[in-house]
C-alpha cells in the first residue's frame, strides 16, 4: 500500500529565504526535473548572479521580477521511499490571506528564521497562526547561518529567545535546526562547518517527526452535501467527517431532529457495509426524506445538537473592523448563516501578543479576539478541539475573506 | 486509507462540491489521461451516470487516436458530449504554422469562449495538476475567470480550509481543479488500480511513445520502451524528463505559459 504524503507548510517573514530553502530541499534530493534546472541556469547566466533557487517554486514573471512571492505553491519530494509536498507561502505582510491559504492544506510547518535578523513581524504572526490551524507538528530552521560565519554563539542566543517566544504560545517544536539553504549546510546531512550542532538535519527531522496521535474514538458526524436522484433511488451524498456508518443502523438528522434508518452505503457500484472518516458516499435513506445541503447526520445516542449561540477565536484581514452589534455573514462547513457579534473579548496583536482591550467594541486587521456570537437560524458545530472540520469558519463578503475562526466553546 | 484513495475521495468531494454549488457545470475533457481520469471519478460519484455535459475543445489537429477514443467512449459511457470549435478560425486557416500562442489561444480558448457564450455554464470541471508545471501549481481549486477570460493571478481569492468560492459573479465563471493534488504517477497508478482505458499513444511503439497528448504537430513523442502501464509507471519514477517537454506551447518562451493562462487558457 502507498504511504500518505506529508503536507509541509514553509512559513516565515518575508525574506527570510522561504522559497530557496524548497529549491534546495528539491536540488539535494535530486526531484528536479532537468528543465526546470536548466531553466534557472539560464536565468542565471543572462543576468551574471548567482544561482536563484527560489525560482524554482516562484514561477510567475511578476515574482522573480519583485524577487518576492506572491501567492501559495506546492511541490512535491521523495526522500528515502517517503513522499512529501511543500507548500510555500508568501511572507509578505499583504499576503496574509495567501499564507493561510497554503497553511490551511498543511499538517505540519517549517518555521524560518533568517539568524542574523532573528524573529520579525510575519515570523510572530505565522507562528501564531499556526498554532491557530491547529497544526501541531513543528520544526524550525534558523537559516542563513553562512552569513554568521556558523558561528554557535549567535545561534545559542537566538534559539534562547525563540523559544521563550514559542512558550508564550504554547508551542513546543520538534526541534531547532541551523542551517544555510543557499550553501546546503544542514539539509540532507550534518554539517561540516557545525560541529558543535548534534541534533538532526532537515531531511531527518522531515522523516522522524511523527503526526499527532488522534485521540479516542470519535461519534459519528455525517455532512450533507447534496440530494442526487439515481434512477429511482434518491441518494444523500456527502462525507463521513468522524466515526463511522454502518448499513441498517438508526440515525438522526439535524437541524431538522428527523429520524432515519440507513438503508444503504453506496461508493459506486459497491454496496458497503460500513464506511468511515474520510470517506465521500451516498447513502439511501428510510423514510427517503430531502435532506438540505449542510444537515448532519448522527447516531440517535449522541446527536449534534444546533445551537443559537457559539464562542470563536477569530483572526482579522480586512481593513474594515469586525463591531459588535453587527451582522456577519458566516461559513461553517456547508452551512451558511448571517450572525450577529454579542462580544468581543481578549483583543491581541497577534504579533506581539500584546493585550489591547480586555473587552472592545472592534476588531482589526491583523488582530486576534474571542468573539462571541448569536444566530437566528440553528447551526451545527463543534469545538475546534474535538472535531477540526465542524469546529473551523470563514467570515466572508461578497466571495472576500474577511476572517478565519475557530469555534473554542 | 490509502493514498490513492485518499486523493480519489478529495476528488470526488470537489466535484460533488461544485455541482451541488452551481448545477449548470461542465467537464472539460481532452481525451488525455488525466482528464479521462477525472470523467472516470465523475462517473463514480454519480453512481455511474454524470448529470452534466462532457465538453471536448476541438482544434481539428488532434491525434486521430484522439478521435477514435472519444466515439468508443462517448458510447460505452453514455457521455453527453459538446464538442466546441472555434469555426472561423478554422475558416481563416489558424493552424501551428503561426505562433504556437497564437493558434492555442484561439482555437483552443477562444473555442472554449464560444462554447460557454452558447450554453451559459458557471462553473468547468478541468483536470489540470499542480505539479504538470509552475504556473498551474499557483492555481486554486475554485478559480474565477472573467467574462473576457482573465485569470488574476496575483490577486487570487483565498482558499482556507475546504472553503471554496462558491459565486459567480455576472458574466463570471470558475475553472474548478478537483486533481490539483494529483501526481503524474499517482494518476497511473489510479489508472492501473481502476482500469481506465487510455489512448494508445501513451504506450511504446517503435521505441517511442507520448508522455504528454494534445494537437499532432505539436506534440512529440519521448523515446520509451514502455508498453504497459506497469512499465510506464516504473520509467515515471527515474525519469529527469518534464511530464510536457514534448508539448511546444510550453517551450516557445519562458513565460508563454503564464500569457496563456492569464487570457484564459486551460
Amino acid at each position: 500500500m502507498l504511504k500518505k504524503t506529508k503536507k509541509i507548510v514553509i512559513a516565515g517573514h518575508v525574506d527570510h529565504g522561504k522559497s530557496t530553502l524548497i529549491g534546495r530541499l528539491l536540488l539535494d534530493t535530486n526531484s528536479l526535473p532537468a528543465a526546470r534546472l536548466s531553466e534557472i541556469e539560464k536565468i542565471a547566466r543572462e543576468s551574471g548572479k548567482d544561482l536563484e533557487l527560489a525560482f524554482l517554486v516562484d514561477q510567475l514573471k511578476e515574482e522573480r521580477r519583485r524577487k518576492m512571492t506572491i501567492d501559495t505553491t506546492q511541490t512535491n519530494f521523495k526522500w528515502k521511499e517517503k513522499n512529501y509536498t511543500l507548500i510555500d507561502a508568501p511572507g509578505h505582510k499583504e499576503l496574509i490571506k495567501n499564507m493561510l491559504t497554503g497553511a490551511s492544506m498543511a499538517e505540519s510547518a517549517i518555521l524560518i528564521i533568517d539568524a542574523q535578523q532573528g524573529l520579525k513581524e510575519q515570523t510572530r504572526r505565522h507562528a501564531y497562526l499556526i498554532k491557530m490551524l491547529g497544526i501541531k507538528q513543528l520544526i524550525v530552521v534558523l537559516n542563513k547561518m553562512d552569513l554568521l560565519d556558523y558561528r554557535f554563539k549567535d545561534f545559542k542566543k537566538l534559539n534562547a529567545r525563540l523559544l521563550s517566544f514559542l512558550k508564550a504560545l504554547g508551542i513546543r517544536p520538534y526541534c531547532v535546526i541551523p542551517l544555510s539553504a543557499k550553501e546546503g549546510e544542514n539539509i540532507v546531512s550534518l554539517s561540516k562547518r557545525m560541529p558543535w550542532y548534534r541534533g538532526e538535519f532537515l531531511l531527518q527531522a522531515l522523516d522522524n517527526m511523527q503526526p499527532a496521535q488522534k485521540e479516542g474514538k470519535k461519534p459519528l458526524r455525517f455532512c450533507v452535501q447534496d440530494t442526487y436522484q439515481s434512477g429511482k433511488e434518491k441518494i444523500i451524498l456527502g462525507k463521513v467527517l468522524s466515526g463511522s456508518i454502518k448499513k441498517n443502523q438508526r440515525a438522526v438528522v439535524m437541524p431538522s431532529f428527523k429520524k432515519i434508518k440507513i438503508k444503504a452505503i453506496r461508493v459506486y457500484k459497491e454496496k458497503r457495509a460500513r464506511a468511515a472518516a474520510g470517506e465521500s458516499i451516498g447513502l439511501i435513506i428510510r423514510p427517503a426524506l430531502h435532506i438540505r445541503r449542510g444537515g448532519i447526520i448522527s447516531h440517535p445516542a449522541s446527536p449534534l445538537m444546533p445551537r443559537h449561540k457559539f464562542n470563536s477565536r477569530i483572526f482579522w484581514l480586512s481593513a474594515k473592523p469586525l463591531r459588535t452589534q453587527r451582522h456577519a455573514f458566516l461559513r461553517i462547513l456547508a452551512q451558511e448563516a448571517c450572525c450577529s457579534v454579542e462580544k468581543i473579548t481578549q483583543r491581541i496583536n497577534s504579533t506581539t501578543l500584546a493585550m489591547l482591550a480586555k473587552e472592545s467594541k472592534e476588531l482589526r486587521l491583523n488582530e486576534v479576539a474571542q468573539v462571541s456570537w448569536e444566530t437566528k437560524q440553528p447551526l451545527l458545530m463543534e469545538n475546534f478541539s474535538f472535531i477540526e472540520e465542524l469546529g473551523r469558519f470563514v467570515v466572508e463578503s461578497k466571495n472576500s475573506l474577511l476572517g478565519i475562526g475557530i469555534i473554542t466553546e | 486509507m490509502d493514498h490513492l484513495s485518499e486523493l480519489e475521495n478529495k476528488t470526488i468531494f470537489l466535484v460533488r462540491e461544485a455541482y451541488a454549488r452551481f448545477r449548470n457545470i461542465a467537464l472539460l475533457w481532452s481525451i488525455g489521461k488525466d482528464s479521462t481520469t477525472l470523467l472516470w471519478i465523475a462517473r463514480k460519484a454519480f453512481f455511474g451516470k454524470i448529470p452534466f455535459p462532457i465538453i471536448h475543445i476541438d482544434t481539428s489537429f488532434k491525434f486521430p487516436e484522439i478521435y477514435a477514443f472519444r466515439k468508443k467512449y462517448v458510447k460505452i459511457w453514455g457521455l453527453d458530449l459538446i464538442v466546441c470549435k472555434n469555426l472561423p478560425a478554422l475558416k481563416a486557416k489558424v493552424s501551428p504554422e503561426q505562433t504556437k500562442y497564437t493558434c492555442c489561444n484561439s482555437l483552443k480558448t477562444e473555442a472554449l469562449k464560444i462554447g460557454l457564450k452558447k450554453y451559459g455554464f458557471k462553473a468547468l470541471l478541468l483536470a489540470i495538476r499542480r505539479d504538470e508545471h509552475g504556473i498551474r501549481a499557483k492555481e486554486r481549486y475554485f478559480s474565477p475567470r472573467n467574462a473576457h477570460f482573465k485569470w488574476n493571478y496575483q490577486n487570487q481569492p483565498a482558499e482556507i480550509w475546504d472553503f471554496y468560492q462558491s459565486r459567480a459573479a455576472q458574466g463570471e465563471h470558475l475553472r474548478i481543479h478537483p486533481m490539483l493534488h494529483w501526481s503524474e504517477l499517482d494518476v497511473w497508478r489510479y489508472i492501473q488500480r481502476e482500469k481506465i482505458p487510455a489512448v494508445k499513444l501513451y504506450f511504446s511503439a517503435g521505441g517511442k511513445r507520448y508522455r504528454s497528448i494534445g494537437c499532432a504537430p505539436c506534440c512529440k513523442p519521448i523515446n520509451s520502451d514502455a508498453d504497459t502501464i506497469g512499465k510506464i509507471i516504473h520509467e515515471l519514477k527515474t525519469t529527469k524528463e518534464a511530464e510536457r517537454s514534448g508539448r511546444a506551447q510550453d517551450k516557445e518562451d519562458i513565460y508563454n505559459m503564464q500569457r496563456l493562462r492569464s487570457l484564459g487558457y486551460m
